[in-house]
């Protein structure tokens, strides 16, 4: 990698070839302020407040998008860089409502963060607030054009990074917003509600659903039974909220606080994942093996990719796994077996899950076989975010918690029900099972480092004793068209497809960098969050799906086996071609 | 044909909006119905300039310059000159009295011009390639393609000095050495004939009237880049010169000049037009392109520069119609004898778009480095109606005010720049004593706070924000520190706009405030526009002395709010009063006062 | 139509600068300017005018514009014809017909000879001995 030399106010730092000003400026230990760049997306250069100097010239440039040259000397503050910024962020304020105290993003917001630290105590310019309805017709997020500051960062993620294109800027000057083109309402749009544009945005504009006050409501109610279902994605994210390094495991600490709000009973969704697994492997080998049904088989956990593929590759319908997310298997559970189990009548269970993630919010009535034991199987879903606001506002000293375990019956897990939360992880752990569905042996070595890391698109090929089965990872919705083309080119030229098996996440990273995650969410802390999902794998008394005591204790008492009569009742679902505008 | 007379009629959309179609025609059915066919030749040309006098037909070689010409002069021009030979006196225009017959380039409004971008409006019929050809049409073409390397061409126009007419007058050999220097397999020419500034119209102009020299030019620089397709992305409100840049395209086609191997050269250029859609920002190049890619239009920060990385991320050449127009002339004639015209920084000539309050309003070409007054003075002919010459505006949108203590300031880029103003693509506005400043550049904020594409937040907030403050300021409602508000924000717009809309907009606020702060201090301390603009700050009152109360002002006022008795002095209840000025307008006594 | 080559648009653009160059006013030094009044159109003027035109482009004469004017006031003469020209007195012709304007571009123009039999109005002196 080549490197140059440059100057930042007057610091002599060396940088590789091609890094912009912006990043360059952090070697000299300077944070040049910044509102709409955001280290996932190519630079927009659209607020103005990173503008600095070069040494001698009167003009400002923006750090975020001009690459440093060799010999150059930046100047990043001065007296006159200060008063142009300043002005332009107090333009900003002047543009945006002044009730932070009201705001989900209090003390969590980018601007909040830019206005204290430049000091700002009023702003000299009239407040002009843009006076445009709030757009809530979506069950998974809600746009409020009020507090937009036009950065633009959720526009590049929607088009760019996820490729849906739900999100546009219309109209010109100031009375320019952000919407679906034709400024349809959100649910009549293409978007998948993979809160990727919650998870980007730097203020108050685009938000989750809070639920949070049904779910208190619940908690006071006597006469119902409440259950609860952690992701795997969350228990290495909740601990960010206090402060504690991305990563950081604290299951038995959740499981603890959720039984102190006032949960009957905690479950893991991780089980689920175990169970998604043995019926999804044994799907893969009812095709691989038995050539019964088309390959390659598409791995349907994600509910914003299942929206994706029934929006824009409906021919591929044939290709999806019939098994439903690991998140719906157990809310089934939860009423059927668990019902029974009790001896509780499924009217009065209270199913609440706590997901990285924001399209599960619309999964939960998806269709009605999400109503599979009679009754809707999830009766609310809060993302990670909500979750944390919950435990602050219960006042629970979260952290000094004693641990606690999980309900077994639905909340035991094994390694590689955890993995699920990291890309590749699904993959992962439908390859430790499928290896024993087929050749009925156990793997020596369970680890398949081939299907991890951040890298848009991971193919490879996995050898069973001669028998090849060739995979795909994709994450990031962007990355689905290159994969879904090959295939397509290749059955439509009547070859082999190039893939047996593709697992496909919405979100990159992986649900660990889901849409209803905390904020902040870049590469770095996608990749330590994984690291504490395989840790955690590492750590597991079992590894493998198919060895969780307690899912086979389900199969023996409950479901019979694998695809059974029962398993398609309950935990099977079916998929439509869904139009990409409702008009 | 051996015809004795050309008429030639200008058919540019201002002459054509008042019917110099239609002239056309019914001088061509009389020329038929009189047996003059074959003597006369009837010619559709392009702009002749004076545009305050259109439509304007012009008949050679009697020299005679018809202006203000009707439909209904028609057959008067064709009977009695065509036939009889008797020019039709009060439509022939004259400068003054003791001037007649004066030869039309000794005109005061020609004298000073020098055309070489508009050498061929109002001279020849830009729909018939053949008349292009005939004045050295093609000519640089030929030399380029076949005498020159693309090195030679650079050379030439690095001689030349030539800079770019839409605005920026960045130096254009240095553009096209950046794109020929890059490697690419693809690269592209673009022409930038958006032309959003309001009141400019010299490119249309240039392509209604000569479409083909941006082809030849075009072609040429596709030539020295290396690139094989060009666009012409020009506004859709541009009908005609849409229509004839079609029929040029389409003709040099035909005659091979476009296409695959270029008069037997080897080399291959062609040129599609695309149209914008309605916005001032897509005159901004990276804008532009994002337009021409199907994007919306918004800029987007440079470097990289389009030179280097433009149109779908190729190397692309993009100019304004002027740069393109003046190409060919450069390489016939030389780029030393361009360099040879205009001042030290500034060479050539610049076309202008001279309105306002000016006698002679119209489209003019001057060598750089001549003065306002002589712009003003001596070819506009002065400002109309005796009023006294209160300020003079360059650059549209982007540019500021000129008072008159720097009317003998020689017009080039650094000169305007100093001045607090800029060349811009060149609209000229001239301002009377009755124009307020302050309304002026709200005017001008106005329009830029519509156009603004809304990416970056000092161009998108801090216009509305300045352009809060103005309104208040005309309104009454003004604060003395709203002037170094107006100076703050205009500042970090300034400096910290994305894109030259933004960067440019606060000129005109900012160089008002710079020659013109008293103005903005009577509106704001004293409530009151001297010149009579603001409608809020315009009181009507009638003197009591010259009042003789006919009652005639309260019967025309639309809100009652005169009253009096019969023959005694009436008075306005200024509580009532909307200022429509009727009373003011009607009075025959002149009792009533504006101020 | 066939793609021009280079020699085919040279000896296009030769025959139409003739013909644009017919428009040009600038850097013509010979008049000759027709009396188009009344009488003058009367006594066949515009057949005068057209001899004068297409003779003119007939020997390729670049040099020369033909306008037309009012009575000039030879009204018993007409139609008149004035021609100016550098090395030539200004002359006035009177019964100038189709002929007769033949012979004068000719004659006078061509080979600066004055058609005598016509002048109107003699040279103060005989410059052409």
């Amino acid at each position: 990698m080549e490197m140059i030399q440059i100057k930042v106010n007057d610091i002599a730092i060396e940088v590789p070839k091609g890094t912009t000003i912006l990043e360059a400026a952090r070697k000299a230990q300077v944070n040049i302020p910044k509102l709409c760049n955001h280290p996932d997306l190519p630079p927009t250069a659209a607020c103005g407040l990173c503008i600095v100097k070069i040494k001698n010239n009167p003009k400002m440039i923006r750090a975020c998008a001009t690459k440093a040259e060799p010999g150059m000397e930046i100047i990043t503050h001065d007296p006159e860089l200060y008063q142009v910024r300043r002005t332009v962020l107090e333009l900003i304020l002047s543009n945006h409502p002044n009730d932070c105290l009201q705001c989900p993003r209090n003390q969590n917001c980018e601007l909040q963060t830019l206005a204290a630290d430049f000091g700002i105590r009023e702003v000299p310019f009239t407040q002009m607030i843009v006076e445009h309805p709030v757009d809530d017709s979506s069950p998974a997020l809600t746009i409020n054009p009020a507090k937009c500051v036009k950065c633009g960062r959720c526009v590049e993620v929607c088009q760019v990074m996820q490729n849906v294109w739900a999100l546009e800027f219309i109209g010109r000057g100031y009375n320019m917003r952000i919407a679906p083109a034709a400024d349809v309402k959100l649910i009549d749009s293409p978007c998948v509600k993979c809160g990727q544009c919650t998870a980007h945005c730097p203020v108050g504009a685009l938000y989750e659903k809070d639920e949070t006050p049904a779910v208190w409501e619940v908690l006071k109610d006597p006469s119902k039974h409440k259950v609860v279902q952690i992701a795997p994605a969350v228990r290495v994210a909740v601990g960010e909220a206090f402060g504690l390094e991305p990563g950081t495991v604290l299951t038995k600490k959740i499981y603890s606080v959720l039984k102190r709000l006032g949960f009957d009973a905690v479950f893991d969704t991780n089980f689920g994942a175990d169970l998604t697994i043995m019926e999804e492997g044994s799907e893969f080998v009812e095709r691989f093996v038995h050539k019964k049904g088309v390959l390659p088989l598409i791995t349907s956990c994600c509910p914003g990719w299942v929206d994706y593929l029934e929006k824009y590759y409906p021919e591929m319908i044939p290709h999806f796994s019939s098994a439903k997310s690991p998140h719906e298997m157990v809310g089934v559970l939860t009423k059927t077996y668990y019902a029974q189990k009790t001896g509780i009548s499924a009217k009065d269970i209270y199913g609440v899950s706590i997901m990285p993630c924001t399209a599960k919010k619309y999964e939960i009535t998806r269709s009605d076989e999400m109503r599979a034991s009679g009754v809707q199987d999830i009766d609310v879903v809060l993302t990670t975010r909500e979750f944390t606001r919950m435990i602050k506002a219960s006042g629970i000293d979260f952290l000094n918690l004693p641990d606690m375990d999980a309900d077994s019956l639905l909340g035991d897990y094994t390694g590689a029900g955890v993995i699920f939360g990291a890309t590749g992880g699904v993959m992962e752990a439908a390859l430790r099972t499928a290896y024993y569905l087929v050749t009925g042996k156990d793997l020596g070595k369970v680890d398949f480092e081939e299907t991890r890391g951040l890298e848009g698109i991971k193919r490879a090929t996995i050898d069973f004793n001669g028998v090849k089965i060739n995979i795909a990872v994709a994450h990031g919705l962007a990355n689905v068209q290159y994969v879904m083309e090959e295939v397509k080119e290749a059955l439509a030229a009547g070859k082999e497809p190039p893939y047996h098996f593709i697992e496909v996440m919405a979100c990159r990273g992986g649900c660990v960098g889901g849409g209803g995650q905390p904020y902040g969410a870049t590469d770095e802390i996608r990749a330590k969050r994984a690291k504490g999902i395989y840790e955690d794998d590492k750590q597991s008394e079992f590894r493998c799906s198919h060895h969780n005591p307690m899912v086979q204790k389900l199969y023996q008492e409950f479901l019979g086996k694998p695809l059974s009569e029962k398993s398609h009742e309950l935990l099977h679902t079916h998929y439509h071609e869904r139009p990409l505008y409702n008009r | 044909m051996a015809y004795r007379s050309f008429v030639l009629i200008c058919s540019g959309t201002g002459c054509e909006s008042n019917k110099s179609g239609v002239i056309f025609d019914r001088m061509a059915k009389q020329i038929t119905e009189k047996g003059l066919l074959s003597e006369i030749q009837l010619v559709k040309t392009g702009c002749f300039g004076l545009c305050e006098r259109g439509p304007i037909v012009k008949v050679l070689p009697d020299e005679t310059f018809y202006v203000d010409v009707k439909p209904e002069d028609a057959d008067k021009i064709v009977e009695e000159h065509l036939l009889k030979g008797r020019p039709v006196k009060n439509l022939v225009y004259q400068y003054e009295e003791s001037q007649k017959n004066i030869k039309i380039e000794n005109i005061p409004f020609y004298q000073k011009q020098f055309r070489i971008v508009l050498r061929n409006c109002g001279v020849i019929d830009p729909e018939n390639i053949n008349e292009y050809i005939a004045r050295d049409g093609y000519k640089a073409l030929e030399k380029a393609l076949f005498e020159m390397t693309p090195d030679d061409i650079i050379e030439e126009l690095k001689i030349s000095g030539l800079r770019g007419r839409g605005g920026a007058g960045f130096p254009t050999w240095r553009k096209w050495v950046f794109t020929k220097d890059v490697q690419s397999d693809v690269k592209y020419v673009v022409c930038n004939a958006d032309e959003g500034d309001p009141g400019a119209y010299m490119d249309r102009s240039t392509i209604e009237g000569d479409p083909h020299s941006i082809i030849e030019a075009m072609t040429i620089c596709g030539y020295t880049v290396g690139a094989h397709q060009g666009y012409v992305y020009i506004r859709a409100e541009y009908p005609l010169a849409i229509r004839r840049l079609e029929m040029a395209i389409r003709q040099a086609r035909e005659m091979g000049l476009l296409g695959k191997d270029i008069l037997g050269s080897g080399f291959d250029f062609d040129i599609e037009i695309r149209l914008g859609a309605g916005a001032f920002v897509c005159g901004e190049e990276t804008a532009l392109l994002a337009s021409i890619e199907g994007n919306r239009g918004m800029p987007r920060p440079r470097p990289p520069f389009p030179a280097i990385s433009g149109l779908w991320g190729k190397p692309t050449v993009i100019n304004n119609v002027e740069t393109w127009a003046s190409i060919p002339v450069i390489l016939l004639k030389g780029g030393k004898w361009f360099a040879q015209i205009g001042t030290e920084t500034s060479k050539g000539t610049k076309v202008f778009a001279l309105t306002g309050k000016v006698n002679n309003s119209g489209l003019i070409e001057v060598p750089m480095g001549t003065t306002l007054r002589e712009v003003i003075f001596d070819i506009g002919g002065g400002i109309k109606n005796g009023k006294k010459f209160k300020a003079v505006q360059s650059g549209g949108p982007s540019g500021g005010v000129i008072p008159a203590e720097y009317l003998d300031t020689p017009i080039d880029y650094e000169n305007l720049q100093k001045l607090g103003s800029i060349m811009g693509s060149g609209g000229l506005i001239v301002m009377d004593e009755d124009d307020c400043m302050i309304d002026i550049a709200k005017f001008y904020l106005e329009f830029t706070v519509d156009e603004s594409c809304g990416k970056c937040s000092p161009c998108r907030i801090g216009g509305k924000q300045m352009y809060g403050i103005l309104d208040r300021i005309t309104k009454g409602k003004g604060e003395l520190a709203d002037i170094d508000k107006l100076k703050q924000i205009g500042r970090a717009m300034q400096k910290a706009s994305l894109c030259g809309l933004g960067q440019t907009a606060p000129n005109p606020v900012l160089s008002t405030l710079r020659y013109f702060e008293h103005e903005y201090r009577q509106h704001i301390l004293e409530k009151k526009c001297a010149a009579g603009s603001c409608k809020e700050l315009v009181f009507y009152t009638i003197n009591p002395q010259k009042c003789i109360g006919c009652g005639l002002c309260a019967m025309k006022c639309p809100v009652n709010c005169i009253s009096g008795e019969k023959r005694k002095p009436h008075t306005i209840d200024q509580s009532k009063c909307i200022k429509c000025g009727n009373c003011y307008t009607v009075c025959k006594f002149g009792a009533v006062i504006k101020g | 139509m066939a793609k021009i080559t280079l020699e085919e648009l040279r000896r296009l653009r030769e025959q139409t600068k003739a013909d644009i160059e017919k428009r040009e006013v600038e850097g013509k030094e010979t008049l000759v300017i027709v009396g188009m009044g009344t009488c003058g159109i009367a006594a066949g003027a515009r057949e005068t005018l057209k001899a004068f035109v297409e003779t003119i482009e007939k020997l390729g004469l670049k040099d020369v514009v033909v306008k037309q004017t009012g009575c000039m006031g030879y009204c018993y003469v007409e139609p008149t014809v004035e021609v100016v020209m550098p090395d030539m007195p200004r002359t006035i012709y009177g019964k100038v017909d189709a002929d007769v304007a033949r012979k004068i571009v000719e004659d006078h123009i061509v080979h600066k000879k004055l058609v005598s039999e016509h002048v109107m109005d003699k040279p103060a002196a005989d410059i052409m001995k």
